[in-house]
Formats: structure tokens, C-alpha cells, sequence
């Protein structure tokens, strides 16, 4: 299994260290040539408006569209949940457009107010997930078909709808794996 | 849910999503918007680019608060801004005002010649200049949870920049190659804390991230540094002293992407304009080399 991760900028190595650690290889993404052949997609953290102007400048955007509506899954992280969502709230970035849900940037505020806490998701078990937020957003609002998976203090900060999952924090930067064996799983079914 | 603000992975993690990216010196909201839409991952709000500083002589100091705050509206991307080193009050001023990261640069003139700011008592994060892996050292000791090199800031010249990266890549490398018993020694030898002497054996890198700074000015400049093993670039003087910052800016954000491909690295060096002047490093004289400020 080969699984992509965006290497335009941000943390993609610490997303191949887990994936590798997970069992499957990985392959950095910078030109549309090198999504030949992937089995999933992971978009990491990094600075989404960066990371949006980077996509369309070395023409990925619409491969990388093209491919998930076919069905690739597709996993984000923080700036990478911002490029999957269709609406982004007050702004006019371009992003990927993947998932029915609205997002808020910068949502809990500026680095100062960055910080980690436990979440409850029910989908990897009882255990509770440490969740590093770092000028994290979330999803403000969330269409029928998108799966709401966790919540921070009623916001909603993880989400499924179909072969796409997004995350507000960041699942790179902890020891826990458990997340991204998730999305590994989504992809064997 | 137990809740935690300003956690050693929250401020180390903001330096992970700058990676592969470059952060660019401003002065004024417009060019903020430039770097912006370049596509730079971060901006450093200054009064004056290093460049200027080094002309105008005299003490350079924090910026004006109403300056940085500015260009914090003016942009989404993450915002830096210099406190001189040993200044922990204006260190205490940045953070009120909401910066995402603190620069404890020797581009200012520095406040204390024997102290640095005791970083763990902040919230917000600090990035610190360093020329070989002791410094880094003693900095993220001090706490800074991001180090950069001091390279020459203000010569469009990338021959400091390249004489530290060399120095703190050896010197890893050395770690590595040492049996266990003898790391101690090369703490003291180093001036380094012993802990984290024994984290960068184990590691085979800085444990946080390192960017290289000083005196890159072409998008060759930036990919030479990502191939001697940075994480990522600040560039200071180089975009805005330069003919044609829009494109500059642009070229030097693409190369940090594409460093390791030289046909993609031709392309972007192309039609640019002309980059600043530089300046030759021994026609500057000792006491006017800012990577001497500091320990």
C-alpha cells in the first residue's frame, strides 16, 4: 500500500513517520506525475493559505479533485481539513472543495491560544485522544451526509463523509496512532 | 477534558507547520500582503529589514507596537516579531499584543551582553539565532523552541548562513559517532546542556526545528540551504531590496518546495530581476557583525 502525503510545506515528514510505523509506505507529493498509483491521500498540517496558493500554483488542485471524487480517500489535518471543505468562512481561498461541512480558521484564536486537551472519540475506542490544536480551526457547520466524530467544547473538530476524513488537530504530532489506523482502514474496506 | 495552553508541543508544533515554508521580513502592511500572497508560510514584522538597520548605525529596538499590530490585521498567516536579546520586557510587550513567535534576534542591539530571556516563563513561542550546536543548545535549554542560523543578516550574502548550517549539521554527526560515555565531555567542551547532548545523539537532529536565516537572497540561496539540511527559510533583506519583491518572493517560496529538483529550480531563477547588492563579509568590520551578539 502506498499512501501520498502533501509535501508542498508544513508536517509531512512526521506524517510519514507514522504512516511508516503504521506498516505501509509513503510517497512525498510535490508534482501532479507522482499521484500515479496511490492508495490514499494524507494533506498534514502547515499554513492553509500557503498551502492553498502552493496547490494551484503547481497545478494539483484539480488531479488531486479529480482523484478523490473517484474515490481516493483523502485524509487532512488541520490546514489539510481547511483545503477539504467546500465552504471556508470568510474567505475566498481555494481549496479542494471535498466535504459538505463550513470551516472556521484560526477559530480558537492565535498561537497563544494553542493547546492540547483530551477528546472523546467514540470511533477508536474508550480511551481518550490527546488532541494538539495549533491555530486550529473547526467545522462550523456540517452537511446530512458528513459523519461528526468529535467535538471540542460543542465544536466540531473530526468528521467522516465517506472516503474523507478531517481532523482539526493534529493526529502527526503525538505518539497515538490510532487515527491514522483508522484512515488505513478506510481504505481496506 | 483537561485543557493545556502553551505546552512545549503546542510552541514547538506551530515551528513543525512552518516547515518547507519561508518567512518573510515586512515593514509595512502591503508588503505583508505580498508575502502573503507569494505564498510565504509566516511574516516578521519589523520597523526596518536588516539591510537598513545595519545603514542607519545607532540602537535598533523592538518595533513600534501599532507597526506589528498592523500587519497582524493585514494578514491570516502567522505573525513574528524581534525582541532584542536579553530584553524579557519586550519579550512580555509581543506577547500582550498576540504575536504567534518571538524572534530574540542580533539584529537588534542587544539589551543584556550576558543574559538571554528565560523563554519557559512565555506562553508564546521563541525562535533564537545560533553559529554551531552549543548555542542552539543553550537556547532551547533557555527554552526557544525553534532555532534559526545567525548567518549575516543585512549582506544578501549566504556564506555565513552556509559556514553555521555546516557547523551544526558536524557537530550532530560527531554526536552520533561518540560512544555514551564520552557525551559529558562534549557537553562541557560545547557549553551545551548535558540532556540535550544526549537527545541530538539519539535524535541525528536538532529536537526542534531549524531554519536557516542570514543573507539568502536567491531562490538557489534558499534550495542550498533546504539541501544542507534545514527544515526551512527566513529571508530578511532579500525580497523587499530586491528589483522585483512580487517575483523574488514568489521564486524564493517555490525553490524551499522544489529544492532537490534543478530543472524546476532553472525555471524559477528566471526573469526575476536583479537581487539586492550584496555585501562581502570582510569589509565589514568585527564590530559590526551582528552574529558576535550573543553566546
Amino acid at each position: 500500500m502506498i499512501i501520498g502525503v502533501l509535501a508542498l510545506q508544513g508536517a509531512f515528514l512526521e506524517h510519514e513517520k507514522a504512516l511508516r510505523v503504521c506498516g505501509v509506505n509513503t510517497r512525498q507529493i510535490r508534482l501532479p506525475e507522482q499521484l500515479n498509483g496511490l492508495d490514499g491521500l494524507v494533506i498534514p498540517g502547515g499554513e492553509s493559505t500557503t498551502m492553498g496558493k502552493l496547490l494551484t500554483a503547481y497545478e494539483l488542485l484539480e488531479p488531486i479533485k479529480q482523484l478523490a471524487e473517484q474515490g481516493l480517500p483523502v485524509f487532512g489535518t488541520c490546514a489539510g481539513l481547511i483545503m477539504m471543505a467546500k465552504d471556508i468562512v470568510k474567505s475566498n481561498q481555494l481549496s479542494l472543495g471535498l466535504m459538505d461541512i463550513a470551516v472556521e480558521r484560526n477559530a480558537f484564536g492565535r498561537q497563544v491560544d494553542s493547546f492540547e486537551a483530551d477528546l472523546a472519540i467514540p470511533a477508536l475506542g474508550d480511551k481518550p485522544y490527546r488532541a494538539v490544536f495549533i491555530r486550529a480551526p473547526y467545522i462550523a457547520s456540517a452537511g446530512s451526509g458528513v459523519e461528526v466524530m468529535a467535538k471540542y467544547e460543542e465544536k466540531i473538530v473530526l468528521a467522516r463523509q465517506k472516503n474523507f476524513l478531517a481532523a482539526a488537530f493534529h493526529p502527526e504530532l503525538t505518539a497515538d496512532l490510532r487515527l491514522h489506523q483508522y484512515f488505513l482502514n478506510m481504505i481496506k474496506k | 477534558m483537561l485543557t493545556e495552553k502553551g505546552t512545549w508541543t503546542v510552541k514547538k508544533g506551530l515551528a513543525e507547520m512552518l516547515k518547507g515554508g519561508v518567512i518573510m521580513d515586512v515593514t509595512t502592511p502591503e508588503q505583508a500582503k505580498i508575502a502573503e500572497e507569494a505564498g510565504a508560510c509566516a511574516v516578521m514584522a519589523l520597523e526596518r529589514v536588516p539591510a537598513d538597520i545595519r545603514a542607519a548605525g545607532g540602537v535598533a529596538r523592538m518595533a513600534d507596537p501599532t507597526v506589528i499590530q498592523r500587519i497582524m490585521d493585514a494578514v491570516t498567516i502567522p505573525v513574528m516579531a524581534k525582541a532584542r536579546i536579553g530584553h524579557f520586557v519586550e519579550a512580555q510587550i509581543l506577547e500582550s499584543l498576540g504575536v504567534d513567535y518571538i524572534d530574540e534576534s542580533e539584529v537588534l542591539t542587544p539589551a543584556d551582553e550576558e543574559f538571554h530571556i528565560d523563554k519557559h516563563e512565555f506562553k508564546v513561542p521563541f525562535v533564537c539565532g545560533a553559529r554551531n550546536l552549543g548555542e542552539a543548545l543553550r537556547r532551547i535549554g533557555e527554552g526557544a523552541a525553534m532555532i534559526r542560523t545567525k548567518g549575516e543578516p543585512g549582506t544578501g550574502n549566504v556564506v555565513e548562513a552556509v559556514r553555521h548550517m555546516r557547523k551544526v549539521m558536524g557537530e550532530i554527526r560527531y554526536l552520533q559517532n561518540l560512544p555514551k560515555e564520552e557525551l559529558m565531555t562534549a557537553a562541557k567542551e560545547m557549553g551545551a546542556p548535558y540532556d540535550l547532548v544526549v537527545k541530538v545523539a539519539e535524535l541525528g537532529r536538532l529536537p526542534v526545528v531549524n531554519f536557516a536565516a542570514g543573507g539568502i537572497a536567491t531562490p538557489a540561496d534558499a534550495a542550498l540551504m533546504m539541501q544542507l539540511g534545514c527544515d526551512g527559510i527566513f529571508v530578511g533583506s532579500g525580497i523587499f531590496k530586491s528589483k522585483d519583491p512580487v517575483a523574488r518572493a514568489k521564486a524564493i517560496v517555490a525553490a524551499t518546495t522544489h529544492y532537490n529538483d534543478p530543472k524546476i529550480l532553472a525555471e524559477i531563477s528566471r526573469d526575476i530581476g536583479e537581487a539586492m547588492p550584496g555585501i562581502e563579509i570582510q569589509t565589514i568590520a568585527p564590530e559590526q557583525r551582528m552574529q558576535d551578539r550573543g553566546w
